[in-house]
């Protein structure tokens, strides 16, 4: 784990700005118009672009790339045990876990411990462990977005249960919520640059979160960002970011779709497994007139009972641990998108501005302010961020899916699997000849 | 069946049991190995029926092999279509010269023929469990299964129902040796003149004495209540199994074919995913399959329905073997009573008491006594009507005897057939759950390995 200088670039990282040439500083760098081709094509307004360097050259606007450049230099060997597959050695570990029940006399509410173990400089200990509500998570996610408006933030649960129709203590509901925290966690410590947002460190480490007290840390792109105009019109979104939107439809689309028949699934079963239930307890009911066929007939209503029992594991699992990991990519999505729509607000100004600028000029040969070329930046920064973040999206939710449908498949087999251990138990019963003798029934 | 030991031997009903190889314990092929199928193993019943080794068996080969349709005028001159079957038998173990087999002869017959040869063999022989013919109309059925009578399904599963009742008769100790059966087998014309000729319908019993509960026997032989007790318990829990068995069904069929759904969306899904989209879209198709396999599994539940139907309709003789004897036992009682009352009327007369209550003795106090003639004749007219009744009684007692011990005969052998008959379907039932399963785990596991290619 290599700790140093390149960990926070470009548009992340507030305390090492100074140490790192940002796009946005007042040096007039060349400015870089990073990897994305298809901005520079469609800008048919050349003072858009201060240098005319080619566009192959894919610099590294982009925090992650660099990172990876870097990494990959000092360390030939992947980390392997990194499941986000970016090739992100890990030095920041998160867990959340151990629910417990707090009731004070104004209100009753969980908390669970998160526990921290990291190497990073950052901190000031190797570990941590507090205790934190769904509240604290919440504002956890809120600060993130509003710093980090150019990145994908996680998200976080449903905040809102229905009273009486779910119960928000029941240890399912509980248990489920705890995982899809301690995802949410997992996934922000793991983003190169979230991981190293200072209200992230306090969410760790402070024994009290003290909430109102908002960390006045953002850094200038998330003040510029924050701070974009309304009202300017899109004229030109690039394809990418078309496609990145059309497919995030079509994505949550069938997300939903999924989650309906999971449904159903989940209601014929229930309907199958109480049909189930009364079938087993006939066979038991018949068993008691019986003498010779007593025995096979009470094994064949045990079998039936047996597969009842794997059902209802088969059918809690997909409730508990499918259907709530399907809901929060939804949320994902729908997370993605904002942040789809917050760039093309930072390129609509742009192109607003720069718009006006021109007209000016070609009036009264105002030059260019440089409020535009700032503009220009603030999209290109965000472009390349919400790209990166795109690909580890993409990256992780292919990870998130095999993981998901593999886990579905295998608890079906699972399920078939008890049911054939219990029959294939049966028929050795069911084929030896009783020994009782016939006549002997005085009962 | 619990029924309660009998402790007068005097009805001795355990004769010897008319089974070819009793009481061995390789009776039934022994299962080792849980690859048996289903089918296998409903061969193993009528391995067993075969093995009983009756004299009819020993001679020929039966089959229904075929069922065709019709269309003809009916008892009101109207036109209906209907099926007929076509009953094979066939030299057992005929080989030709060539060693071909021999060419079967062949007859058609009609649900309705079969319905006259039961309703015959059910009057000839009371003290027999006549086994039963498969449904008229498809009962207990679930959504998907059709109620039509001309549904091929229905027609075919009949079809093994009816062959399945000719093996039982064949296989039977006592059935097997009908004429009528025989002719049933092989005379295609005449044979409805043939049985009506029997003149059967005369000896069934008026509707009104075998159906009434209204008469009441006094000293019924313990067995046959049980028995009666046993059966009416065992039609109820095979009635209730079947209901039930059906709505099972249904719930499962939904639950197989929503899964259906993931096959359609996983394809849509994987239009729009570079890496992701083979695996998914191959995980689709094992959905598709998945949906599909449950018709194939429930079809094949249905024969074992159709076994338990067996039984259920069996109870049905079983009790009218139990209201027979109820009968006979009534008309005893009826005959001995008769007879007690005789011979009371004529002590009565003779000693001038008068005990029983009479019109006549009535009328005789009010308007004189009879002279010693004509009580004398009505003593010997008593006297002979004590005697008529005293062989009555002796017919009677003797017939009811022959009766239980008949019966209590057939009995026997009916709950072993009974046990190793269920015992068989209960292991085909557990074949098939676990052919099931198998299946279950094959889809799941293709399609795990196309998620695992993601």
């Amino acid at each position: 784990m290599s700790v140093g200088a390149p960990r926070g670039l470009a548009s992340s990282g507030q305390k090492l700005i100074t140490e790192i040439l940002h796009p946005l500083s007042a040096a007039e760098e060349p400015l870089s118009p990073g990897q994305d081709v298809t901005i520079s094509a469609e800008k048919d307004k050349e003072p858009g672009l201060t240098n005319g360097t080619p566009v192959e050259i894919s610099s590294p606007a982009s925090a992650s790339v660099l990172l990876s450049r870097l990494q990959l230099d000092c360390e030939p060997e992947a980390d392997a045990h990194d499941a986000f597959g970016s090739g992100e050695p890990r030095d920041l570990f998160v867990t959340v876990n151990d629910p417990k029940k707090h009731v004070s006399t104004m209100e009753t509410y969980i908390t669970y411990r998160v526990s921290t173990k990291t190497t990073r400089i950052e901190f000031d200990l190797p570990e941590y462990s507090v205790r934190r509500r769904y509240q604290d998570f919440d504002w956890l996610r809120i600060k993130l977005e509003d710093s980090q408006p150019t990145h994908l933030v996680p998200p976080l649960p449903e905040k809102f249960v229905m009273k009486g129709v779910v119960d928000r203590f029941s240890e399912e509901f509980v248990d489920t919520r705890m995982k899809a925290l301690d995802k949410f966690l997992k996934r922000v410590a793991d983003h190169p640059v979230l991981s190293f947002n200072p209200h992230l460190n306090a969410f760790l480490t402070a024994k009290d979160l003290n909430k109102r007290q908002g960390l006045a840390l953002l850094t200038k792109v998330g003040e510029s960002v924050k701070n974009v105009a309304g009202g300017y019109k899109l004229r030109a979104r690039p394809a990418e970011f078309s496609a990145m939107g059309e497919y995030l439809d079509t994505f949550s689309q069938k997300l939903g779709t999924i989650d309906r028949i999971s449904q159903r699934i989940l209601r014929e079963q229930s309907e199958y497994l109480t049909e189930l239930r009364e079938y087993g307890a006939v066979y038991s009911t018949w068993a008691a007139s019986e003498e010779q066929l007593q025995r096979p007939l009470e094994g064949v209503a045990g079998c039936v009972t047996t597969s009842c029992g794997a059902l209802e594991d088969l059918s809690d699992n997909m409730s508990q641990d499918f259907l709530p990991v399907l809901r929060e990519y939804v949320l994902y999505i729908e997370s993605m998108k904002s942040v789809l729509r917050k760039r093309d607000q930072v390129q609509a100004e742009y192109e607003g501005r720069l718009e006006a600028a021109v007209l000016r000029k070609q009036e009264d040969r105002t030059p260019i302010p440089v409020e535009v070329e700032k503009c220009q930046d603030k999209v290109e920064c965000f472009n390349a961020d919400l790209k990166a973040d795109w690909e580890r999206w993409q990256r992780n939710k292919r990870q998130d899916f095999k993981q998901l449908l593999t886990g579905m498949a295998d608890k079906n087999i699972n399920y078939y699997e008890k049911s054939q251990a219990a029959w294939e138990s049966l028929i050795p019963l069911l084929q030896e000849k009783q020994t009782e003798d016939k006549t002997s029934e005085t009962n | 069946m619990r029924i309660a030991s009998s402790a007068d031997s005097s009805d001795n009903s355990r004769s010897q049991m008319i089974m070819a190889d009793s009481g061995s314990s390789d009776e039934v092929a022994v299962i080792c190995n849980t690859d048996i199928t289903s089918t296998e193993s409903e061969n193993n019943i009528i391995n067993t029926m075969v093995e009983r080794g009756t004299a009819l068996l020993k001679k020929m080969e039966i089959s229904v092999a075929e069922a065709d349709k019709r269309t003809g005028k009916n008892t009101v001159n109207m036109q209906e279509t209907y099926t007929v079957y076509l009953i094979e038998t066939r030299p057992a173990e005929s080989v030709s010269e060539g060693g071909t087999p021999v060419a079967p002869d062949t007859l058609w017959r009609r649900y309705s023929e079969f319905e006259l040869l039961r309703t015959y063999l059910l009057v000839t022989y009371p003290y027999i469990i006549v086994p039963p013919l498969p449904e008229k109309r498809a009962e207990f059925v679930w959504h998907k299964l059709s109620a039509d009578n001309l549904d091929p399904d229905f027609v075919e599963r009949r079809r093994v129902g009816l062959e399945n009742f000719l093996l039982r008769l064949a296989s039977h100790p006592v059935l097997s040796n009908d004429s009528i059966f025989f002719l049933f087998l092989t005379e295609e014309k005449g044979w409805r003149e043939a049985v009506l000729e029997t003149g059967f319908q005369d000896k069934a019993d008026s509707r009104l004495k075998s159906l009434s509960a209204m008469f009441r026997v006094k000293n019924p032989d313990k067995r046959f209540t049980a028995l009666k007790h046993y059966s009416e318990d065992l039609s109820t829990v095979i009635s209730q199994l079947l209901r039930i068995r059906a709505r099972v069904a249904d719930r499962l069929y939904g639950v197989y074919k929503v899964h259906g759904n993931y096959g359609r969306v996983f394809s849509e899904w994987s239009a729009i995913e570079k890496e992701m989209g083979d695996g998914l879209q191959s995980a689709g198709h094992h959905m598709d399959t998945y949906a599909a396999s449950i018709d194939d599994i429930l079809e094949e539940e249905e024969h074992y329905a159709d076994q338990l139907k067996e039984y259920l309709f069996y109870t049905e003789a079983v009790r009218s073997v139990c209201r027979k004897h109820e009968l006979i036992q009534y008309e005893l009682e009826m005959a001995a009573q008769d007879l007690s009352y005789k011979k009371q009327q004529k002590e009565e007369l003779e000693t001038g008491t008068v005990r029983i209550f009479s019109l006549k003795g009535m009328t005789s106090k009010l308007f004189g006594q009879e002279t010693q003639e004509q009580r004398e004749s009505k003593v010997a007219a008593l006297e002979q009507s004590i005697q008529e009744g005293e062989e009555a009684l002796k017919e009677k007692n003797a017939e009811s005897q022959e009766f239980v011990e008949k019966a209590w005969n057939d009995i026997e052998r009916f709950k072993e057939q009974k046990e190793k008959d269920l015992r068989e379907a209960l292991i085909s039932y557990a074949i098939m759950q676990i052919s099931m399963c198998k299946k279950g785990i094959q889809v799941w596991s293709n399609a795990k390995e196309c998620f695992n290619k993601m």
